[in-house]
């Protein structure tokens, strides 16, 4: 009787640039394509939100549909003809990049997004002179000594507001204001991050994708020319300060600690902290 | 729901406190009976009431001439939202303002296309020049007595100005007339047709006719009569007539209204909605406002006789902030309806519940597509969904919803009173029925207009009294900024779906926007891009950022660039925005701007047409 | 997590919003889910206020309270009698026993209201998946075993043990207490949860140790310093613990020390109580500095890796243990590197026995019992209870009496003062102190709007609060909702606010866990000058005034 329940799933045949593939039912296009070994860039996508669908990186074509798809959040269906590498879905993924380069700092981006523009041919500069032309550029906000927002940095993927809410720690401390090209990420009028909802559990660090968000520490090496991520190692280790046994990547770098992440596939975590398992290890170095 | 945290230095003031109060009569508070060291609270609880942030936002703005940071925190501790999401609600819309009010009143001045052909860059010099607090605004509805001006106000009612009606038309607004309309002196502006009393007219039958504040007239006047015939024919062959009816939406995407229905029709045993969109923002549209302000108890019948038709017990009538007017007529007519039984428990003695929520959006073109409208209405930023699903199944609340426009649903009252079949027989075979038309720009009596599917372009700028003297037409923009630019060799194309599609372009929401040669197209066009930009949600990238820089190059186009080096830029933007945005906003905002392209409109600043890329050949 | 996937999920004592952050994630998806979820708590806490219901309880009348519950589901015939009949005993006895507690003496009892009873009780009872979790809330008072079996008894009422998204959840303060108890550190037990005074398992051990194992059960804490009081224990080795800084009545415990004739601490920081020690042993970080295993509050054994060198003279604790058993004359320890010790258990502990170390790292923690290599591990305890006929121990019904607080509340002690914990802080601060959490508020002393009035208190006034115990000086902070005659404060600051020199000395015989949850205390002005001064010293010692009262922002 110790059994957990097991369950029935019902599997569901398309087809996916020219193959026949089977997916269990509620599955998505992306989740296919991973299975496939596809590969499929995404922004705004992370296996342990809920689909937002906002970059639209990750659009493929549908026959029968108008205009494409996010694969992200669309699932599958039977008898659904998939196509993930056309004329029409390189453009936009190419669009996609250029649009966003051509606005926001990517120079922290993480690497594989520097390797898909690379594969699309991206080339932001085409949209203009960047003095002429509308960006995000903005100055850095460093309000406490544990976060950074460096909004100029920040492509409006939306994942620190579900991590800050729904999806994770529950606590709505920001969200997105204002609307269209002026749209961000804020706090209720602009408050500072101390003065807020904010309890700093981090996730939303830890969810961002393009360095918009970053721990003081990882900020000030970078400034400082010291940060050195080919100097570093991840060690995967215990929090102590409860008993739910969350997973901690430790990344040091010259035997010291520099940030903690969470791995998002854990079942205790989901990559998701609390203040005392994202910050507390100064005690390691007082 | 949550731990909230209200961080808010100032307190609320009472104006604000009792705004918000009134918001929430009859919902009471989410937490309950906390001294008794006993609280029912919770998510559903939550859920239920935050469709009154809106209206609670709104409340504040009116009361304090802002949302303040007191004020907010008091509404978000009433309702338990979050602070920050109810700040990204808010600078939302372009209504709400989130600093101290530097006047009472905020004079709104349209500047979009049609507007600006008749001096509505002056008229906010003139306006700022007197002192008067000017916001230039996009589209305000009221094409036909450009510049359109709006007045909103604290602690009183908003305003529309309008000159007075010299017989042929409105005369353009003067600041005077602004002064004397906030002083409280100006009536409020009546309704003008071009064609009233002309005995051929069935939506606009009763406008300028019947008194819009008067259940008892609308009666006088055949009101209710068609309510009546619904409930005696039973839901099931309402949609039945309705589908034999043709009847397709009015609102721009020309779906058939029976299967919509039929498809809420059948998620029976789930809580189902009507809504209403009365969100007309498209540039150069101001029909529905025409059809509200002259004969609200028509809408108010006909969502009755729709909600009770596909089973749905709440209707909401989401009207856009801008039509004050408009919204104060609704408000009466659905209060009138309850008092006589028309709306709620029992309507008409039918048994059948139907309760009818107004509510009001605060400056977003955006909430005029659907699933925006329903995060609106349910108290989040006004973002469209990703669809499917669709609305039939997961719609409002995520519950199914028919959601139809207003001239949409006014159409039902003469389908139930004929029959479908005689409905159809009407116009033309695949668009059946008659249309309303916004006539504006370059003719003598702009104006709605009502005739039968298969008039053509020609008939409906001769039915306005044609080009002014002396002017020759150049262009026409049809079916308003998401659809497209025709020349004069469209004026003999009949104005149906099939035809309007079969030459690439929209019949849209029904803007007719007629252009001559002297006016400054590429001025227009940049105009048009400008509205997109704004009007952007700014939730998806190809939108958001496509948007920004499509308005770019028609900028730069406008100090001289050539067309030819921004071609390939146009194109890429013009695919991603049409491949990849989440909704029609995005994907229509290239529409306009390539078809004025093709049509050579933008050779002032260039070369026109030509290159490798053009695609359904010029018209030109 | 089986909680996502309950259908009424009952938090009781405990603020898990604060104390255990992720876990209470989990808790939310189950909410997100369509779970219902209750609190109770004497305070409406951060986690209350996610809930669809509140009970505000008296402090200490959790086992009335589910008295009561228990009492309205047998009374409206709600029990899974199938359940009652064939895995449980003493039922009879047991609706006996609570008999009295109809839901209006409930209600005089607890304070919460009847109807809030009566509905915890239907909904509990009609759940299909319910679960009920809790910390310290329950375990921190003199009946702590005893508040305990009076939820496991709801449980048994219920039939919600033993399945697939039902349960008893009790949530484990530290990263290892469990992994503690699972090697044997414990008075009573041996590795893997074999009682010292089993003859027979002693016996393996013996073998397997080649060494005599004392047959008898050692002392738990509170016997510990009791038998220090009476000069029967002469020399302390302390591992990791901190009981000058942590033990209720802090004076008393103090004095207990000093009497040692040898202390020896072994310990990350030089706490307080390593000031006092005779013999200090720098000790390496378990979690970042050392290899081996933690196990959480699910039973799950999860690695633990170095990932930075100790600091200093710091050495790893096996080291220091090993070398200390050859200084003392055993030089057959060796140094087994923890792959190693981890495989003598594995050999000695049949629940472990499946864990090896490769299966640790392959599936990143598995839970017990594993007692096989080709055992996937126990995601739940008790299934055995639905096995027909049930196997092993039937589980029994406990009639345990309602007993109040023994720090009574009297005109001179008139106010109740329960400890609770910061989101930011752990303990007494000693691992947290050191980064700079920009939500830290310092300590302050929680009360009632009410009370605040009736003591011509207002917010932010520095006070004297003293109890049968001791003084101490401390800030105000005034709280709308708290419930009148109720105060609390954490615990994280001992070197600025002494809690423990005023909470309760009494602990629960059976827990040997003292009741920080029940302190009587009375609240007095500032009098004297060179008060104000003692107070203007601490308070520069806190890192910040008081805008936000601690625990209610997060």
């Amino acid at each position: 009787m110790n059994e957990v329940p097991v369950m029935v799933t019902t599997m569901v045949e398309f087809t996916l640039d020219g193959e026949a593939v089977r997916v269990p039912e509620g599955a998505t296009i992306l989740d296919a394509c991973q299975r496939e070994g596809i590969d499929t860039p995404t922004l705004c996508w992370a296996e342990n939100l809920t689909p937002v669908n906002v970059c639209r990186v990750c659009v493929v074509e549908v026959e029968g549909s108008r205009v494409l798809v996010p694969s992200c959040s669309r699932p599958v269906e039977e008898g659904m003809v998939v196509a993930t590498d056309t004329e029409r879905v390189r453009t936009s993924r190419r669009m996609v990049y250029e649009l966003l380069a051509s606005s926001v700092e990517m120079d922290r981006a993480d690497p594989e997004v520097h390797a898909w523009m690379e594969h699309y041919g991206a080339r932001p500069e085409r949209m203009g002179d960047r003095s002429e032309i509308a960006t995000v550029a903005q100055p850095v906000k460093i309000q406490d000594d544990l976060y950074v927002r460096d909004y100029e940095r920040c492509i409006l993927c939306y994942k620190c507001v579900e991590a800050c809410g729904d999806d994770a720690q529950h606590t709505f401390a920001i969200a997105t204001a204002g609307r269209g090209f002026d749209a961000h990420i804020s706090t209720e009028h602009d408050v500072t991050l101390p003065d807020s909802a904010c309890v700093y559990c981090g996730n939303c660090i830890g969810v961002c994708p393009t360095g918009a968000l970053a721990f003081k520490t990882e900020h000030d090496m970078r400034e400082a020319g010291t940060w050195d991520e080919s100097e570093q190692q991840v060690t995967t280790t215990v929090c102590p300060f409860c008993g739910v046994g969350c997973n901690l990547e430790l990344h040091t770098q010259d035997e010291r600690i520099v940030k903690v992440t969470s791995p998002a596939d854990h079942s205790v975590t989901h990559g998701h902290l609390c203040i005392k398992g994202r910050f507390g290890w100064q005690h390691a170095h007082a | 729901m949550p731990d909230l945290y209200f961080g808010a230095t100032e307190e609320a003031t009472e104006a604000e406190r009792a705004a918000v109060a009134e918001v929430l009569v009859g919902f009471g508070a989410v937490t309950i009976r906390e001294s008794e060291r006993l609280v029912h609270a919770g998510r559903t609880r939550t859920r239920e009431r935050r469709h009154l942030l809106l209206p609670a936002l709104h409340a504040l703005q009116r009361a304090s001439g802002w949302i303040s940071p007191g004020g907010l925190d008091h509404a978000c501790a009433e309702l338990e939202v979050p602070p920050a999401e109810a700040y990204g609600v808010a600078t939302f819309y372009h209504l709400f303002t989130h600093e101290p009010p530097a006047a009472t009143d905020t004079v709104h001045v349209c500047d979009d296309v049609a507007c600006r052909l008749f001096g509505a860059v002056d008229l906010i010099d003139d306006l700022r020049a007197e002192g008067h607090h000017v916001k230039a605004s996009p589209c305000l509805g009221q094409c036909e007595r450009g510049p359109a001006v709006m007045v909103q106000r604290t602690g009183a009612s908003d305003l529309t100005v309008t000159a007075v009606d010299n017989g042929s038309g409105y005369g353009p607004v003067a600041p005077a007339e602004v002064a004397v309309a906030i002083a409280g002196s100006a009536s409020t502006p009546s309704v003008s047709l071009p064609q009233a009393g002309d005995p051929g007219l069935r939506l606009l039958a009763r406008v300028g006719v019947v008194d819009p504040t008067s259940l008892e007239d609308y009666r006088a006047h055949g009101g209710y009569r068609a309510l009546e015939a619904s409930l005696a024919m039973g839901g099931q062959q309402v949609i039945a007539e309705v589908a034999a009816s043709g009847l397709s939406g009015r609102g721009g995407a020309a779906f058939p209204t029976g299967v919509k229905w039929r498809g809420v029709a059948d998620q029976e045993g789930r809580p189902r909605h009507l809504v209403c969109n009365a969100d007309e923002s498209e540039p150069g549209t101001f029909k529905d406002r025409v059809v509200m302000e002259g004969d609200p108890f028509s809408l108010v019948e006909a969502m009755t006789v729709a909600g009770v038709a596909i089973g749905a017990e709440q209707g909401w009538l989401y009207i856009r902030g801008e039509y004050p007017v408009a919204t104060e007529r609704l408000a009466h007519a659905i209060a009138e309806a309850y008092d006589a039984g028309l709306l709620g428990a029992d309507v008409a003695g039918s048994g059948a519940r139907f309760d009818l929520h107004l509510r009001n959006g605060a400056g977003a073109y955006i909430c005029g597509e659907e699933t925006a409208l329903f995060n609106s209405i349910e108290g989040y930023r006004g973002e469209p969904r990703n669809k499917p699903p669709f609305p039939t199944t997961h719609g409002l609340f995520g519950e199914p919803t028919a959601i139809n426009n207003v001239e949409t649903l006014v159409n039902v009252l003469p389908v139930v009173l004929m029959g479908g079949e005689a409905y159809a027989a009407e116009g033309t075979e695949r668009s059946p029925g008659t249309k309303l038309f916004c006539l504006s720009g370059r003719v003598n009596r702009p104006g709605t207009y009502e005739v039968e599917f298969g008039a053509t372009l020609r008939d409906l700028i001769d039915l306005a009294g044609g080009v002014p003297e002396g002017r020759v037409l150049r262009t026409v923009m049809l079916g308003g900024a998401a659809g497209s630019f025709v020349g004069p060799d469209s004026l003999d194309m009949p104005l149906t779906l099939e035809d309007t599609r079969a030459a690439g372009a929209s019949l849209g929401s029904g803007v007719i926007m007629v252009f001559d040669e002297q006016d400054d197209m590429v001025d227009t066009v940049r105009r048009i891009a400008e509205f997109f930009r704004d009007e952007s949600c700014g939730q998806c990238v190809p939108c958001r950022v496509g948007t920004v820089r499509q308005e770019e190059v028609l900028v730069r186009l406008g100090r001289g660039a050539s067309i030819d080096d921004e071609r390939d830029l146009l194109d890429d933007l013009a695919a991603v925005m049409k491949d990849a945005s989440i909704c029609g906003l995005g994907q229509t905002a290239s529409g306009a701007v390539r078809s004025a392209i093709d049509l050579g409109l933008l050779a002032g600043a260039s070369a026109g047409t030509g290159g490798s890329n053009t695609d359904e050949g010029s018209a030109t | 997590m089986e909680i996502e996937e309950a259908d009424v999920i009952v938090m009781w004592g405990s603020n898990a919003r604060n104390a255990h952050p992720i876990f209470f994630h989990h808790a939310l998806r189950g909410v997100a889910n369509g779970a219902r979820l209750w609190t109770v708590d004497p305070r409406r806490t951060g986690t209350a206020k996610f809930a669809d219901h509140w009970l505000g309880l008296n402090v200490g009348t959790d086992i009335g309270l589910a008295h009561g519950v228990a009492r309205e589901i047998i009374a409206a015939g709600l029990t899974d009698d199938e359940f009652i009949a064939n895995a449980t005993t003493g039922y009879e006895e047991f609706v006996a026993f609570v008999e009295p507690w109809t839901l209006e003496h409930t209600s005089s009892v607890t304070g919460v209201p009847a109807e809030a009873i009566r509905d915890l009780a239907h909904a509990y009872a009609t759940a299909d998946k319910a679960q009920i979790c809790w910390t310290l809330g329950i375990t921190e008072h003199h009946t702590g075993v005893d508040n305990v079996q009076s939820l496991c008894n709801l449980s048994l009422l219920t039939g919600h043990v033993g399945r697939w998204g039902s349960g008893l959840v009790p949530l484990r303060g530290q990263n290892n207490v469990q992994g503690g108890g699972d090697m044997g550190a414990l008075p009573n037990k041996l590795s893997g949860f074999q009682d010292v005074e089993d003859d027979e398992a002693r016996a393996k051990f013996e073998a397997a140790w080649e060494c005599t194992i004392p047959p008898t059960n050692g002392w738990n804490l509170t016997q510990m310093f009791e038998a220090m009081g009476r000069d029967e224990l002469k020399a302390v080795y302390c591992i990791g613990e901190n009981p000058v800084d942590s033990e209720a009545d802090a004076v008393h415990a103090r004095a207990m020390l000093e009497r040692l004739d040898l202390l020896v601490v072994q310990d990350v920081f030089m706490t307080r109580t390593a000031e006092m020690a005779d013999v200090v042993f720098p000790a390496a970080l378990g979690w970042a500095e050392s290899d081996g295993t933690a196990t959480n509050s699910e039973r799950r054994v999860q690695r633990m890796r170095a990932a930075v060198p100790p600091p200093g003279e710091a050495r790893q604790e096996v080291g220091i243990i090993n070398d200390l058993a050859a200084l003392m004359g055993d030089d057959d320890w060796g140094q087994p590197t923890p792959q190693e010790l981890w495989d003598e258990l594995r050999t000695v502990s049949p629940m472990h026995g499946g864990m090896s170390w490769d299966r640790l790292e392959a599936e990143g923690g598995i839970q017990w019992p594993c007692p096989t290599e080709d055992h996937p591990g126990t995601s739940f305890l008790h299934g055995r209870l639905w096995e027909r006929p049930a196997q092993g121990r039937l589980a029994p019904f406990s009639c345990v009496d309602d007993r109040p607080p023994l720090d009574v509340l009297t005109d001179e002690f008139p106010l109740r003062l329960t400890t609770v914990r910061a989101l930011d802080s752990y303990n007494t601060g000693v691992q947290t102190e050191h980064f700079p959490s920009p939500i830290r508020t310092g300590e302050a002393l929680s009360i009632s709007t009410t009370d605040a009035e009736a003591l011509g208190l207002v917010d932010g006034e520095r006070v004297t609060v003293s109890s049968r115990r001791g003084a101490i000086a401390m800030t105000i902070e005034v709280e709308e909702h708290l419930a009148v005659g109720l105060c609390h404060t954490t615990f994280h600051f001992p070197e600025t606010t002494d809690i423990n020199q005023i909470t309760s000395d009494a602990v629960d015989p059976k827990s040997g866990t003292a009741e920080f949850k029940a302190a009587a205390i009375r609240i007095d002005k500032l009098a004297s000058p060179v008060a104000e001064d003692r107070a203007a010293e601490d308070r520069a010692g806190d890192p910040a005034s008081t805008n936000d009262p601690v625990g209610t922002h997060a």
